[in-house]
């Protein structure tokens, strides 16, 4: 089943939640999407699922216009982010809840106790239909509660943060779980994370959203090594950005010539991000920029290596090789062979955060009586 | 040093040292005396006071069993109307988004608010002869003041936030997430309500259900108001009770409210075999 969005806003109390959103899942897809909190990821997911409806905007499955169907005839299946089990039922009568509801083609109680059975064994929780949800551990009824929702056999299933609740080795084993269910069930399949390495991972096509809005929707390379904006840009693995000038095609940096493609960017200021690893050590003497370690710290085999350079002495992280010694206070040449360059006007992620977290600090300082000492 | 020794010295996290402690209950306790048991005990020991002859007695008195019979009338017509009020407006107010919400949670209260009697004399301005209502009333030759249909309307009344209040909170704690799974699962409104939504709140309903039914039945000030005191007619145990009293039947007043005392504590006994029984299910249901 496709399942396509078209235009979908909806607004809370006068704040956009969706602005806007189209997006369109491929039969059998499995679309990840990736966001900071408040992105609208779960509102995105409910309007799917029927539980919310749009102020503006339809949703298709297939051609399927989908504005008054009721929720009960989507067949959706839905995993709630804080697992919505029923508490009062067993895990079998949980699981066997959406085939005991349906009132055409309803199976017969002995067939419905086989597909629960079934199902249990998918989810690798064979002899705990007994129990009820509080006596399960947080992984566990996250899997009963992907198992109720497929026991509908439904056309499209919709996970809420499948795994935001568990600690990070369950939730590396649920993860490659998930995805040899996928391939063997082929549901068309959206989940929601802001953990961009799950996503990455698992996902055919991430759709990045940021302020109720797609950034970019792309397969995990393209997100990761052709970032559309300085948004995904700096949402998706490490980054440092510095400002940089475009005049003739070309960047510079304090009036040196940055050997960069830059595409069609108009003449004027520029933000420059890097990836750790667009950047490099000038050891042989040749030509670079200057700069002053200001911290060093171990990260696996490499040393990720913190620097001030230009005039403004923007702080600039690359990674070095373990062996190298680099020591606080060195000074350093360095070149950039990477990096994205992106108009002025675009926000990153980064940024906003620290210029935001930067006033909150200076907020508490000035409320501490810091400034005035 | 022995291990219990040291043991014995650690002081425990929480909570104060014995003697405090000790006080703490001493208070309780006397207060619990004076206040509830005592009282308890006087109406057993007066009711019983001149021999269980009296007793049965008083009760066999034919106005007794009629006002028993009508307590019981009564209660059984209330308590299952506010069953459904109560619940249907908990899940009004807890489920969906209107305007206009705040205002009905003050109007649940408002029994609670007015005084009994104030409620009474609001029927009786409402169904009396000079009211609006009063003369199509009496052209259709419907009796409701000073007969049964008003004191169970009073009842009602009285009892309406019971269950309401006990339920509001619950649910509301309780979110629509499990509402939502079910009816993504394809479960109608009604599977929806029955399966999920009732299941859930069941102990805080038993627990509404037993308080209303204990007010409907011992409810004086409303019903006294509207009831008109027809002797073996209009009569419930409570007002029974003061009729008794004011004759100078102490004994028998006595042995009636006994009567009624019992049935308070059959209600709440009933809770609480029931809290027993199903511990382990309230527990595992409440944990994480
Ligand atoms: N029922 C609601 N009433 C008012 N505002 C809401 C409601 N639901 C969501 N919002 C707002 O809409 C925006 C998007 O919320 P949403 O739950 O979709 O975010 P999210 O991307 O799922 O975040 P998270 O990762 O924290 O779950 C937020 O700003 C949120 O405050
Ligand atoms: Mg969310």
């Amino acid at each position: 089943m496709q399942v396509r969005t078209v235009n979908i806003s909806k607004r809370y109390a006068g704040l956009a939640a969706l602005d806007d959103v189209s997006l369109t899942v491929q039969p059998g897809e499995l679309v990840a999407l990736l966001g900071p909190s408040g992105s609208g990821k779960t509102t995105l997911l409910r309007t799917i699922a029927g539980l919310e409806p749009p102020d503006a905007g339809t949703v298709y499955f297939n051609d399927r216009d989908l504005s008054d169907s009721r929720i009960q005839d989507r067949g959706v299946g839905f995993v709630f982010q804080h697992y919505a089990l029923f508490k009062h039922m067993r895990v079998m009568d949980n699981i066997a809840f959406g085939l005991r509801a349906r009132r055409k083609n309803k199976p017969r109680e002995d067939e419905i106790k086989r597909r629960v059975l079934e199902l249990l064994d998918l989810v690798q929780l064979s002899g705990l239909e007994r129990r009820f949800p509080a006596q399960l551990s947080g992984g566990q009824r996250q899997r009963v509660a992907l198992a109720r929702a497929l026991a509908i056999e439904p056309s499209v299933l919709l996970l809420d943060e499948p795994f935001g609740a568990l600690d990070a080795r369950v939730r590396k084993d649920l993860r490659r779980w998930l995805r040899e269910i996928h391939d063997r069930t082929g549901h068309t399949t959206l989940f929601v994370t802001h953990d961009q390495e799950e996503a990455l991972e698992l996902a055919d096509r991430v759709v990045v959203m940021n302020k109720g809005k797609i950034e970019q929707s792309a397969t995990p390379d393209e997100i990761y090594d052709t970032p559309a904006t300085p948004f995904v840009f700096s949402f998706i693995g490490e980054s440092s950005v510095i400002p940089v000038q475009v005049g003739n095609g070309r960047a510079t940096l304090d009036e040196r010539l940055l050997d960069l493609e830059i595409g069609a960017l108009p003449d004027g200021p520029a933000q420059l991000y890097l990836r750790p690893e667009d950047v490099t050590m000038v050891t042989d003497g040749g030509p670079g920029i200057p700069g002053l370690v200001v911290s060093t710290r171990r990260i696996g085999g490499m040393r990720r290596v913190t620097i001030e350079c230009g005039l403004a002495r923007h702080r600039i992280e690359f990674d070095a090789l373990a062996e190298v010694p680099i020591n606080n206070s060195q000074r350093l040449t360095i070149r950039v062979i990477g990096g994205r360059v992106y108009g002025a006007g675009a926000e990153g992620y980064e940024t906003e955060r620290l210029a935001a977290s930067a006033t909150s600090d200076f907020k508490w300082a000035k409320a501490e009586g810091w400034l005035d000492r | 040093m022995s291990e219990t020794a040291q043991t014995r010295k650690v002081r425990r996290a929480i909570g104060e040292g014995p003697a405090t402690r000790i006080v703490l209950i001493m208070v309780a306790l006397v207060f619990l005396g004076l206040m509830l048991i005592a009282p308890l005990l006087v109406v057993f020991v007066e009711a019983f006071g001149r021999g269980i002859g009296v007793y049965l007695q008083a009760l066999a008195l034919p106005d007794t069993m009629a006002a028993l019979q009508l307590t019981l009338l009564v209660a059984v017509i209330a308590v299952p109307a506010n069953l459904i009020f109560g619940v249907a407006a908990a899940w009004l107010i807890t489920k969906f988004d209107f305007k206009g919400k705040s205002f009905l949670l003050t109007l649940i209260d408002l029994p609670f608010a007015v005084s009994p009697v104030v409620s009474g004399l609001i029927f009786v301005l409402l169904f009396g002869a000079n009211s609006a209502l009063g003369p199509w009333l009496e052209d259709n030759n419907i009796q409701i003041l000073y007969a049964v249909p008003g004191i169970v309307i009073a009842t009602i009344f009285i009892t309406f936030p019971f269950i309401a209040r006990e339920l509001i909170p619950l649910m509301e704690q309780q979110g629509s997430s499990e509402e939502e799974a079910a009816v993504s699962l394809g479960a109608s409104g009604w599977r929806t309500f029955f399966q999920v939504t009732l299941p859930n709140v069941k102990w805080g309903l038993l627990y509404g259900v037993l308080l209303c039914n204990a007010r409907a039945m011992g409810e004086f000030g409303a019903v006294s108001v509207v009831s008109g005191h027809i002797r073996g007619l209009t009569n419930t145990l409570p007002l029974h009770i003061e009729i008794l009293y004011n004759d100078n039947k102490a004994a028998a007043a006595f042995a009636v409210a006994s009567l009624l005392a019992m049935l308070a504590l059959v209600t709440l006994a009933v809770k609480t075999l029931l809290e027993a029984r199903f511990a382990g299910e309230i527990a595992a249901q409440r944990r994480h």
